[in-house]
């Protein structure tokens, strides 16, 4: 062992890499990354944190806020209703999303591809959808309010049957992946000592699944406590954290403690997320090189139990789905049942009528053009900039943190950044842009895994040969990592696609008179009562998702058999 | 060699090179001089350093501190795209979307010249390696051998004046792998560009270098040509990791003669201690004589045949010595093991030929 202290005076000096043209660009790229993400995520937030210490004139009152808030029971009460229902939800939904996916991953039942794209259909729905389903089935005019024996669909019991709709889906793409991979050697050999169907499934399946398991729950508490649309639909006067900033915010124009409440959601959507990270970096690859894939046998008592099941859950899902189509085309419930298509026409119940569809559908656009090259982009700097240890793990960080941010979290936090006076970017308040900027932000960490994900697939040495051969690495990123990629990047492009199409929580604050989009136009027109056009624009959001999903799924396979041709051997 | 060395400068030199991870030295006070033209194969047993080097040499991953000269200019700190050098690795590193002779001709289009040429440039490179038409096929169409010569063709293609290979073998068949060592060294024959090449497999180094570095722990244990390795090993590591060898535990009687067990065996000790110290005497199986060698003769040693391994073209023969206390390996041809009857359980007289010892300090500490 060579000593730093034992080296002689004889040492030669400490050799720094001069840097070429494409070390230099790369870094200047991260360093704009920093920047973006300074601008977009960092300082907003840290906006938000000094609001939450000021009074209303903008002195800095210490935490007056928090005292405040703490000591109004009203306030109090709303994050234990928060922190009810998101781990009520999180209880009901968890055993029936394995369930789901065990019946797809590990039987031989039948229809597995139509359960399947019947489980993940609510992703391309808005919150906002099943709450107002419910209110066609259990409210007070509902089709089967008989079945609630007295019980109001508002209120917690809304709330929680909206959310386990709406989280099913996130939850079930989490397990899916963790039941897909399974050695079957392992099962053989327990099969081989004679332990029984149960004792495998304890002692084998389940802690395969562990790490699944504990994600899809911190997701699914993550996204309930966060969620907005649900809770301003269909709580009624149960309070929640998210419903509380909007009537703080809106409501009373008291940021200051909109800013606290905002924080408060905050620590919970945090702490989730790096107990997640945390417990997922001890997780090792349990599937070795040499795993032989597990194929499930027909078993038919197993089979047809758990066809059942999904019949019945797959059911429910569509029951659910159903009923918005069917109510956005009634006349007027319950009492004309006919079917017509006058609650299509939004501008006879919201001023904006189409206009805020054509403006969802522009976000959605833009975040999905302009996301997909800044996270790619970014991705791509984070994984080939040589050395530069520091730059990049700030850059890393950035990368990850939106996820822990709720978006109404940030769309409040924007709104004191973008709002304040001499802010260089002011500009972008209440336009287009702040809409795209918000989106991309919010969006970002998982469209950044997917894409780090792709790059990490590729061979680590194609910069190297690349410099070997005197060829810049953005001409190499054109021409080998960007086509090798391509079925991620369009993931990613459809991932921010559909988010942007379908979230409330993160626009809400943020859209102006010219720019209003179809979620806020829902939520308006379900305040004033006008709940089939609610309805009608849920669906013609879903549609729009949906129609952009397939087109993808078929453009993906085309891919596949042109430009890809040399994936086949 | 020797001629060589004296006739002309250095190619590339490397002058106290060091690699620190952290805690951990990966490279120590590395020096070395690479001739002009050379086949150099840096062999260890993995995390020994030689990849570590190979990438400083490269510049894709810079040394600590020290300097690398090539071809008289100072090139330690430079970025690799701004190296004269070529590179081949285990994977291959073959872009898949783009089909072989946009592969080969990849460098070629970067510098702009005309496409016909390239064209010609690419067909005479896939000649060269043996794929005259796959210009047209994808990576993923070829066998692993194939795609090796491919990224060798790409390597080659801006006719650099160091080729790299990054243990360019490991990942093919044994077959192929025997086939692709005579076709490099063919190859670096006809283009006589200085190559090194990174290896864990003596056997590969034995055949194609005209040098072999062998690195331990971060440092050249020895530098020498295949024969001289072999024969003449720096170190009991080197005796251990290229070939087998005999350790036999001994203590230096006198100057000449070192003492192992009851016997006295005559050797050259080249090394410092003076008698009573312990050394280790190192002879490889195949040295040891077992034909006429008459009863009380020097370096004579009474064996017990204790077990046969037959290895095909010949026996790989366990004698024990001194009751069981020590066993020597003893590799004897089919026709020794015919002619005398070799079995189990037979008393035999071998020999350890003096000029065949190596005699290495015993903290060396080999088996």
């Amino acid at each position: 062992m060579t000593q730093a202290g034992a080296s002689t005076a004889t040492e030669l000096p400490l050799t720094r890499r001069r840097l070429d043209r494409d070390d230099i660009l790369m870094r200047v790229g991260i360093c704009v990354f920093i920047v973006w993400m300074l601008v977009t995520l960092i300082l907003p937030l840290w906006w938000l944190l000094s609001k939450s210490f000021e009074g209303q004139k903008g002195e800095f009152v210490g935490l007056a806020n928090y005292v405040q808030y703490f000591s109004t029971p009203s306030l109090l009460a709303s994050l234990w209703n928060s922190l009810f229902v998101a781990l009520l939800t999180t209880a009901i939904v968890l055993p029936l999303a394995f369930v789901y996916a065990y019946a797809l991953q590990r039987s031989c039942m039948r229809w597995k591809g139509l359960f399947q794209a019947l489980a993940l259909i609510p992703i391309l729905a808005p919150s906002l959808l099943p709450a107002i389903s419910l209110i066609y089935l259990f409210g007070n005019q509902g089709l089967l309010k008989e079945w609630m024996f007295g019980v109001s669909v508002y209120g917690p019991f809304g709330i929680v049957v909206s959310q386990v709709f709406y989280c099913f889906p996130h939850a079930l793409m989490i397990l899916l992946a963790a039941l897909s991979l399974a050695d079957s050697r392992l099962y053989e050999a327990a099969d081989a000592l004679g332990a029984s169907k149960t004792r495998v499934f304890f002692t084998v399946t389940l802690p395969g699944a562990k790490y699944g398991i504990i994600s899809a729950g911190f997701v699914i508490f993550t996204l309930v406590i966060t969620d907005f649309g649900i809770a301003k639909v269909i709580g009624g006067r149960f309070n929640v954290l998210a419903t509380d900033i909007f009537k703080q915010v809106i409501g009373q124009q008291n940021f200051q403690m909109g800013a606290v409440v905002g924080f408060v959601l905050l620590i919970p959507a945090v702490v989730a997320f790096m107990a997640d990270r945390i417990i997922q970096r001890r997780q090792v690859a349990l599937l070795s090189a040499r795993a032989v894939p597990l194929v499930p046998k027909p078993v038919a008592r197993r089979d047809w139990t758990l066809f059942a099941f999904c019949a019945v859950v797959g059911g429910l899902i569509f029951g659910i789905l159903a009923m918005a189509v069917w109510a956005s085309f009634v006349t007027r419930w319950p009492y004309n049942l006919a079917l017509t298509l006058n609650n299509y026409k939004f501008g006879e119940f919201d001023s904006d009528g189409w206009a805020a569809y054509g403006n969802s559908l522009e976000l959605a656009v833009w975040t999905a053009l302009i996301g997909t090259v800044v996270v790619f982009l970014g991705a791509y700097l984070l994984e080939k900039t040589r050395a530069f240890a520091a730059g990049r793990l700030l850059a890393q960080f950035m990368a990850m943190l939106p996820m822990a941010v709720p978006g109404l979290v940030l769309g409040l936090a924007y709104i004191f950044f973008f709002n304040e006076k001499g802010n260089p970017f002011g500009f972008i308040y209440a336009t287009m842009i702040i809409l795209v900027v918000n989106s991309i932000t919010h969006f970002y960490t998982v469209s950044h895994l997917t894409a780090v994900t792709a790059l990490k697939q590729l061979d680590a040495e194609f910069e190297a040969v690349s410099a070997s051969l005197k060829v810049s690495l953005f001409r190499t990123m054109g021409r080998v990592s960007v086509p090798v990629c391509l079925p991620a990047v369009l993931d990613i492009s459809i991932y921010l696609f559909v988010n942007a199409m379908t979230t409330v929580s993160a626009v809400i604050f943020l859209y102006s008179t010219d720019t209003k989009l179809a979620a806020v136009s829902i939520i308006n027109m379900d305040e004033s009562g006008f709940t089939a056009a609610a309805a009608a624009m849920a669906v013609a959001i879903v549609a729009t998702s949906a129609s952009v999903k397939i087109a993808h799924v078929l453009l993906t396979r085309r891919l596949e058999r042109t430009t890809q041709a040399w994936r086949r051997r | 060699m020797t001629a060589r060395e004296a006739a002309q400068p250095p190619y590339l030199r490397i002058e106290r090179l060091k690699k620190q991870f952290g805690a951990f030295s990966a490279l120590k006070d590395i020096s070395l001089e690479i001739f002009p033209g050379e086949f150099v194969c840096f062999l260890g047993p993995s995390g020994c350093g030689k990849t570590t080097l190979l990438r400083a040499i490269a510049g894709l991953d810079i040394q600590t501190s020290g300097r690398i000269f090539q071809a008289d200019r100072e090139i330690s700190d430079l970025p690799a795209s701004q190296r004269d050098f070529g590179i081949v690795f285990q994977s291959y590193a073959l872009f898949p979307n783009l089909n072989v002779a946009a592969n080969v001709g990849y460098g070629l289009v970067s510098r702009g010249l005309p496409r016909r040429e390239i064209a010609t440039r690419v067909d005479d490179l896939l000649k060269l390696v043996g794929l005259p038409d796959s210009g047209l096929k994808y990576p993923a169409q070829l066998s692993g051998g194939m795609q090796q010569r491919v990224a060798l063709a790409r390597a080659l293609a801006l006719s650099p004046g160091l080729l790299l290979l990054d243990e360019p073998l490991s990942a093919l068949d044994a077959r192929v792998r025997a086939y692709l060592r005579i076709e490099i060294r063919r190859l670096h024959e006809r283009l006589g560009v200085t190559t090194i090449m990174v290896t864990h497999d003596q056997e590969e180094a034995l055949t194609m270098a005209d040098r072999i570095v062998v690195m331990n722990e971060g440092v050249i244990e020895q530098v020498g040509t295949p024969l001289e390795v072999y024969r003449k090993p720096a170190s009991a590591f080197v005796a251990d990791f290229v070939g087998t060898t005999n350790f036999l535990p001994a203590v230096v009687l006198r100057p000449g003669v070192a003492r192992f067990g009851s016997v006295d065996l005559a050797c050259d000790i080249d090394i410092q201690p003076g008698p009573g110290n312990d050394v280790t005497l190192a002879i490889r199986p195949e040295d040891v004589v077992v034909r006429n060698v008459a009863a009380g003769a020097a370096n004579s040693l009474a064996v017990r045949v204790a077990d046969v391994e037959f290895l095909g073209s010949f026996c790989r023969v366990q004698l024990a010595h001194d009751g069981d206390k020590t066993m020597v390996l003893a590799d004897f041809s089919i026709n020794v093991v015919r002619d005398l009857g070799v079995v189990e359980g037979m008393e035999l007289l071998v020999s350890l030929p003096p000029d065949r010892i190596r005699v290495f300090p015993a903290a060396a500490g080999q088996p």
